[in-house]
C-alpha cells in the first residue's frame, strides 16, 4: 500500500504561491509567512469570521471571475487632476501609468524596491502590530507573498492625489498587492483607489501618518460582480495628524474591508467610513466591514461610520471596536453602522464593541437596521418624485454621513455621482 | 374642480371608518375652509386624496377635473395637480432642498410631457419665489427641512407649493405651531397664490388663519362627514360657540 501524502489546506494555499524572496523585504516576508503559518486559515469558528465565509479566500486558486468590460460605466475619478499608477491583474503597468514623479512625494514599485529602501523597517511592521489581539491571517500572508505594490513617500504637501487604478484583464487573475504610505511631520496626501483588480484580490495597504501630517484616502469598489477580495488598511496616526478614508463598495460576490487604526500620538483623529450598495438580482453580494481602532494617546477623536444599502438577498455584516487604553483621556469615539433593507430578503448583521480602559473619555456606539421610512417616501411622491427616484433620493440621504466623511468636494461629487449611475441601474 | 362624492375610507390594518360619506365640491378657483373637531377626519380627507398609504376607500370617489384620483399614485396626482402642504413637513437628511424641489419640478413638468428646467431657469425662478417668503439661500442650500423652525417649515410647503405650481391646494392644519408672524407670512405666500385656476381647501381648527386666508366656502366636519356648509361666517359662529351646538344639531355626541 502506498501512502499518499496529503497536504494541509495552509500547505496547499502557500504551494499555490511563489513567494518572494530577499531584497529590502526579505525579513518582514520570512516574519510574515511565520506569523500566518502559526494562524493557519481562517474559518468560521473564528470569532470574527463567524458571518463571512472565507472559503473562497482560503483555496489555493480563485473562483474564475469575469472580467469587466470597461465599456460598460463612465471612468472613474476622471474630473480629478491626478497622478495614476495602473495596475493590471495586479502587476504594475508604467505604459499606462503617468511618471511617478510629483513634488513632495517620492514613489517606488514595490517589486523595484532597492535592498536597502525607506520602508525596509516599515513593510509589515503595521501588518504586524494589528495582528493583536484579532488575528488577520489575510494580511500575514500578504505580506510574506505581495509581489507588487506601490511604496509612497510623503515629505510635503502633495500638488495632486495620487491615483491607483487596478484593472482587471484575466479571469483567473488572483492579485496580492501590498501598498505602504509613509508620511512624514506636516505631509498631506490624498490617496485614490478604483477599479476591479483580479478575481480575487488580496490588498494592504500599511499607513504611516506622523505628526501633524494629514491623510485622505477615497476608494471605490464596483464595476466587478464577481469580486472576491480582502483588503486591509493599517495606520499609525501620530500627534495631531488626520487619518480619513472613505470607500464605496458596490456589487461583488465577496468583499471583506478590514481596517485597523492604531491611534498613538496625542491629539490625533481619525476618521473611517463606508457606504455599501448589494443588489443579490445582479449576483450574489456579501459585505463585510470589520474595523478596529485602538485609542493609545490623549483626546483623540475617532469616527467610524458605516452604512450598507441592501436588497434582493444581499448580505451586510459590520464588526467594529473601539478600544481605549488605559491612559487615553479625553477620548472621543464614536461608532454607526446602519443598514436600510430595501426588501424583506436581505440582512445585516452587526457587532458593535467597546473596550474602556480610562476613566475620562466619551465613547458611543449605535446600530440599526431598517426599511425607508414610508413617510419621508410619501412626501416625496406627493411633490410628484416617481417611487424609484423617491427611492434613490431617500438612499442617498441615508448614505449621507459616510459620504460626508469625503473633504474634497470635487471627490465627493465623484462619489455621488457614482452612486447615482448605481441606483439607477438597480432600480426595483 | 375637486368633486368627492360619498367618500367611504377606513383603516387598512383595523376595522375603524373614519369617513362616512364625505361630499364636497371645491370650483376652480375657490377657496374653501374645513373646520372640525379632533378626529372628524380632516386630516384623513386630505391623506387619502393624495394618496397616502393605510387607508382603504370602500365606497365613493373624488375627481381632479374629471380624472379620477383614487386610482393614481401619489406622483401621479401631483402630476394631475393635486398638492398637500403638510401638517407636519418631513425631514430628509442628505438631500438639499433645491435639490427636492427641482427633482419634484422636473419630474412633474416629465409625467406631463413638458421640457424639464435647465438649472440656470431653476434658479432663477426659485430665488425670486424664496425671497417673497423670506426664504434665504441657506435655507434653499440645507437639507429638507433639517434644522428648519416651525415657520420655516410651513414657510417651505409653501414654496414647494409656488414651484409646483399645482391646481388643488390641500392646507393640512398649516397654522399649527405658528406665532402670529409666521402665520401671517404663511398666508401672504398663501394668497399671493389665489388664482382664478387655482382651488384651496384649507384645513384647520381654528378660525384665525382663516383671517388671513379669506374663504369663499365654510365646512363643517364630524364624525366622517360633511355636517354643515356655509359663508366665512359660519366659521366666526364656531369661533364664538364652539362646535357643540352645530354637532348637537345634528345628534353627533362624544366626539369632543
Amino acid at each position: 500500500m502506498t501512502a499518499v501524502e496529503k497536504q494541509s489546506p495552509i500547505e496547499a494555499r502557500l504551494a499555490a504561491l511563489d513567494l518572494p524572496k530577499g531584497g529590502a523585504f526579505g525579513a518582514a516576508r520570512e516574519a510574515a509567512l511565520a506569523r500566518f503559518t502559526a494562524m493557519g486559515l481562517p474559518g468560521r469558528r473564528d470569532e470574527y469570521w463567524r458571518w463571512t465565509d472565507p472559503a473562497s479566500l482560503n483555496a489555493p486558486t480563485p473562483v474564475v471571475a469575469k472580467s469587466f468590460d470597461s465599456s460598460d460605466e463612465a471612468p472613474v475619478f476622471n474630473t480629478i487632476d491626478r497622478l495614476k499608477l495602473v495596475f493590471v491583474d495586479g502587476v504594475f503597468d508604467a505604459a499606462a501609468s503617468d511618471a511617478p514623479e510629483l513634488a513632495g512625494v517620492e514613489i517606488t514599485r514595490l517589486a523595484e524596491a532597492a535592498d536597502i529602501h525607506w520602508a525596509t523597517g516599515l513593510y509589515g511592521s503595521l501588518e504586524a502590530a494589528g495582528q493583536s489581539p484579532v488575528a488577520r491571517p489575510f494580511a500575514a500572508l500578504n505580506t510574506a507573498a505581495a509581489t507588487d505594490g506601490v511604496l509612497i513617500r510623503v515629505t510635503g504637501r502633495a500638488a495632486r492625489p495620487v491615483s491607483l487604478i487596478y484593472v482587471h484583464k484575466s479571469e483567473a487573475s488572483d492579485p496580492i498587492l501590498h501598498h505602504v504610505v509613509k508620511l512624514e511631520p506636516g505631509a498631506e496626501l490624498t490617496l485614490l483607489e478604483n477599479g476591479p483588480a483580479g478575481a480575487r484580490f488580496n490588498k494592504v495597504l500599511e499607513v504611516d501618518v506622523a505628526e501633524g501630517a494629514r491623510f485622505h484616502h477615497v476608494r471605490m469598489q464596483g464595476r466587478d460582480h464577481e469580486r472576491r477580495a480582502i483588503t486591509h488598511i493599517f495606520a499609525r496616526v501620530g500627534e495631531g495628524a488626520l487619518f480619513k478614508s472613505f470607500t464605496l463598495t458596490a456589487n461583488g460576490v465577496l468583499t471583506r474591508n478590514e481596517v485597523v487604526i492604531d491611534i498613538t500620538g496625542d491629539d490625533a483623529m481619525a476618521h473611517v467610513a463606508g457606504a455599501a450598495l448589494g443588489d443579490g438580482a445582479t449576483g450574489a453580494f456579501t459585505h463585510d466591514d470589520t474595523v478596529f481602532v485602538t485609542h493609545g494617546a490623549e483626546r483623540g477623536e475617532s469616527r467610524q461610520v458605516f452604512k450598507k444599502v441592501l436588497k434582493h438577498g444581499a448580505v451586510g455584516t459590520f464588526q467594529g471596536k473601539i478600544l481605549v487604553k488605559p491612559g487615553a483621556q479625553k477620548t472621543d469615539g464614536y461608532q454607526i453602522s446602519q443598514s436600510l433593507l430595501l426588501d424583506d430578503d436581505s440582512q445585516f448583521l452587526a457587532k458593535p464593541e467597546l473596550e474602556i480602559y480610562a476613566d475620562d473619555v466619551k465613547c458611543s456606539h449605535g446600530s440599526t437596521t431598517g426599511a425607508i421610512d414610508d413617510t419621508a417616501l410619501f412626501y416625496l411622491r406627493s411633490r410628484g418624485v416617481p417611487m424609484d427616484e423617491a427611492v434613490a433620493l431617500m438612499v442617498i440621504s441615508f448614505l449621507a454621513d459616510a459620504i460626508e466623511e469625503i473633504e474634497d468636494e470635487t471627490i465627493k461629487a465623484e462619489v455621488l455621482d457614482r452612486l447615482e449611475a448605481w441606483l439607477a441601474r438597480h432600480r426595483g | 374642480m375637486l368633486e368627492i362624492k360619498n367618500l367611504h375610507v377606513k383603516l387598512e390594518e383595523e376595522d375603524k371608518v373614519i369617513l362616512k360619506g364625505v361630499d364636497l365640491t371645491v370650483e376652480t378657483g375657490k377657496v374653501h375652509a374645513i373646520m372640525g373637531p379632533n378626529g372628524s377626519g380632516k386630516s384623513t380627507l386630505s391623506y387619502v386624496l393624495s394618496g397616502r398609504d393605510g387607508y382603504e376607500v370602500t365606497e365613493g370617489s373624488a375627481t381632479l377635473d374629471g380624472a379620477e384620483l383614487l386610482e393614481m399614485e401619489p406622483e401621479e396626482r401631483a402630476s394631475a395637480g393635486l398638492f398637500l402642504a403638510f401638517q407636519y413637513p418631513v425631514e430628509i437628511p442628505g438631500v438639499g432642498n433645491m435639490t427636492f424641489l427641482r427633482t419634484a419640478v422636473n419630474a412633474q413638468r416629465k409625467a406631463r410631457g413638458e421640457e424639464e428646467l435647465s438649472a440656470g431657469e431653476f434658479l432663477k425662478v426659485v430665488r425670486q419665489k424664496a425671497a417673497t417668503l423670506k426664504i434665504d439661500a441657506d435655507m434653499l442650500k440645507r437639507p429638507v427641512n433639517v434644522g428648519f423652525s416651525g415657520g420655516e417649515k410651513k414657510r417651505n410647503e409653501i414654496l414647494q407649493m409656488a414651484m409646483l405650481e399645482p391646481k388643488m391646494c390641500i392646507l393640512d392644519e398649516t397654522d399649527s405651531g405658528l406665532d402670529v408672524d409666521a402665520m401671517r407670512l404663511v398666508a401672504d405666500g398663501v394668497n399671493a397664490l389665489r388664482d382664478a385656476g387655482r382651488s384651496f381647501l384649507v384645513i384647520t381648527h381654528y378660525q384665525r388663519l382663516l383671517d388671513h386666508i379669506k374663504p369663499d366656502v365654510v365646512h363643517i366636519m364630524a364624525d366622517g362627514r360633511i355636517i354643515k356648509t356655509g359663508g366665512p361666517e359660519l366659521a366666526l359662529e364656531v369661533e364664538k360657540n364652539g362646535y357643540a351646538e352645530i354637532l348637537a344639531e345634528h345628534g353627533i355626541e362624544g366626539v369632543l
